[in-house]
């Protein structure tokens, strides 16, 4: 291989180093280990593992699933078994294929069950920090509340910052006015970093009875129907604020990656291209020096923030 | 599991809205196990029960429900589809010496396989095939050489006239295990009418793998996702919702 060749796609997220800058989105590649049966997963940069909550849960009736266009919508409700089984059991399963660290997505109902679970998943080894789902739209009487209100969400991160022995991610919803409002809310309450987007809003009605396809009437809509809007989101919310930007939403391809950190990703997530191809991630993760080559990058973290140059004005 | 490009090598109407698809690619699946097949626009694949397999040849039936399958019914030969094999987790069926099979419309794919699977070891399990009406029967004459067969009609317009769990209250017949697919009321009624056997589930997927959660169900171990622990479950460990 001649010399200029070689793509250096390391990055470092809260002085983690990683291979790539790739992570499996939080829910959509359950606790990691079961992607063994498709393919070596210790290529991946890191994992986010599924949301967990202090206590078990089952989550909403079915169906939970609608298909879109360009992607789905989804209302699990944070099936999840636990923090302490989390912590014991399903990180230790992981450890055994995946040798890398992690990311921890905490849910939860109160302010007392998002810190108690930070607490505990933080002070596994395995992970090497804590994202705050506080946006998601699919548990009744939390999850996406905290992520609204600005005064709440900086008083949540705070709370969570002391009780957690990791970096603290807040995972911002987009079903917001303006989502540089809550970014900002993060920081100042002490957030190492932010990740966005999480699902949109959305429904589907059968075409027979009028009836909502899903069993709570709406759920969190993903895919690459919603990349142009996750961009956007990530564009401005590198601008509001001075910690890194882990950026999702509709990500498909090694192009996709590149232009979400153009827009000013540290790192990104892929979601929903796990669920309909298993290969997602890696087929992105090995196709990445080639679009490196062909867009004459050399060190992926040069581009974070690229597209900033330009006046969008 | 595995991702595979299949071919359509047959595809063709057997009732008004029923199809079979006879399709190569991909190696032996386990009777109870499904595939997942791509069908070009559309996001999400489409999972269909295992209903056969010979010579490289996996075979499956569908009935056009909405746009996917419709689309689906239009594929000609030859046409090459990306699609997940191998999925989920199928019937036990080793120690079975008397079994009974039971299915509800088209239901009755995965335990047409598995009635082949019996009968390939010396056992022709009893069959009762239920369906709305006459015009919909299918694989009678594929089933009546292999199996016990009795058909039942919703309409009567074929067999006995009721559904297939009515059939059985009606009828004393034996068996050291069942083997029920078809629609969920069916499903209850089977659980109802006895806890030795074992129920084929579906939901809407995500995924079809495992990684999504879009499909789990109660059961009385915990929640087990249907694409991944089932679609096959013992009778005695589901619970439906009321
Ligand atoms: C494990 C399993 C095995 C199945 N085996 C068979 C079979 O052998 N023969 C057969 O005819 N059907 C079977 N089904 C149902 C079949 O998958 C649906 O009828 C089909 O997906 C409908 O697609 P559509 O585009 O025509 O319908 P649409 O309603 O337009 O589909 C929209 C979305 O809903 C999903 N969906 C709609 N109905 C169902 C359903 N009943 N179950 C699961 N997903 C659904 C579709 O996959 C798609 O994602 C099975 C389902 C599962 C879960
Ligand atoms: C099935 C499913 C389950 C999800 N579960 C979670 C979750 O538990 N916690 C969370 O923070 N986000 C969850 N999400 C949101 C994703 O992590 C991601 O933010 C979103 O899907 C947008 O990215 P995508 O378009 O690449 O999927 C889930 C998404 C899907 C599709
Ligand atoms: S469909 Fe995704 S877990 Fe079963």
């Amino acid at each position: 291989m001649r010399e200029n060749c070689v793509r250096d796609t390391e990055i470092s997220l809260f002085g983690n180093v990683m291979d790539n800058p790739v992570i499996p989105a939080s829910g959509t590649f359950g606790f990691g280990y079961e992607f063994r049966d498709w393919y070596d997963i210790s290529i991946l940069g890191s994992i986010a593992l599924k949301g967990t909550t202090l206590e078990a849960r089952y989550g909403n009736p079915l169906p939970r699933i609608a298909e879109c266009p360009a992607g789905m919508i989804n209302a699990i409700g944070l099936q999840n078994p636990g923090a302490a089984a989390v912590k014991d059991v399903e990180l230790k399963k992981l450890k055994e294929v995946y040798p890398k660290k992690v990311i921890a997505n905490v849910g939860g109902h109160s302010f007392h069950e998002y810190v108690e679970t930070s607490r505990i998943l933080s002070s596994a080894d395995e992970v090497f920090a804590v994202e705050l789902n506080v946006s998601c739209p699919n548990v009744e009487g939390g999850g996406m509340a905290f992520g609204l209100d600005e005064g709440i969400l900086e008083e949540l991160t705070r709370a969570v910052k002391e009780a957690s022995l990791k970096p603290v991610i807040v995972k911002l919803s987009p079903n917001v006015t303006d989502i540089t409002k809550t970014a900002r809310a993060a920081e100042r309450g002490g957030a190492d970093g932010v990740s966005l987007i999480n699902t949109l809003v959305g429904m589907r009605l059968d075409l027979k009875t009028a009836r909502p396809i899903i069993s709570v009437g709406r759920g969190g809509y993903s895919g690459p129907g919603v990349f142009p809007v996750a961009l956007n989101m990530v564009y401005n919310v590198y601008e509001a604020v001075n910690i890194p930007v882990i950026g999702m939403g509709g990500i498909m391809t090694a192009e996709d990656v590149v232009e979400m950190m153009y827009a000013g990703a540290s790192a990104v997530m892929v979601g929903t291209a796990n669920l309909i191809d298993p290969f997602a991630a890696k087929k992105i993760i090995e196709d990445l020096p080639r679009v490196m080559e062909k867009l004459g990058i050399e060190k992926l973290e040069d581009i974070i923030g690229r597209a900033h140059k330009w006046s969008t004005k | 599991m595995k991702k595979e490009i299949l071919t359509v090598e047959e595809n063709r109407r057997l009732a008004a809205d029923i199809f079979e698809m006879r399709l190569s690619g991909t190696s032996r699946p386990e009777p109870g196990t499904f595939l997942e097949i791509a069908v070009d626009g559309f996001f999400l694949k489409r999972p269909f029960g295992a209903a056969g397999w010979s010579d490289g040849i996996v075979t499956i039936y569908y009935r056009v429900v909405g746009a996917g399958t419709e689309k689906m019914a239009a594929l000609p030969a030859g046409t090459k589809a990306e699609a997940l094999t191998g999925l989920g987790h199928g019937f036990d069926f080793g120690g079975t010496k008397k079994p009974l099979i039971v299915s509800g419309g088209l239901g009755i794919a995965p335990v047409k396989y598995l009635a082949e699977e019996f009968y390939a070891r010396g056992i022709k399990p009893v069959f009762v095939a239920g369906f709305r009406t006459a015009s919909e029967v299918i694989l009678r004459d594929e089933l009546e050489k292999i199996c016990d067969l009795r058909i039942t009609t919703d309409d009567g317009s074929a067999g006995y006239n009721g559904n297939a769990v009515m059939y059985l209250k009606d009828n004393d017949i034996s068996f050291d295990r069942y083997y029920a697919c078809g629609p969920v009321p069916m499903l209850k009624g089977m659980k109802a009418y006895s806890e030795k056997g074992e129920l084929s589930l579906e939901a809407r997927m995500g995924c079809g793998f495992g990684a999504c959660m879009g499909c789990s169900v109660k059961t009385r171990s915990g929640y087990k996702r249907v694409c991944r622990e089932g679609p096959v479950f013992e009778a005695g460990e589901v619970i439906f919702d009321a």
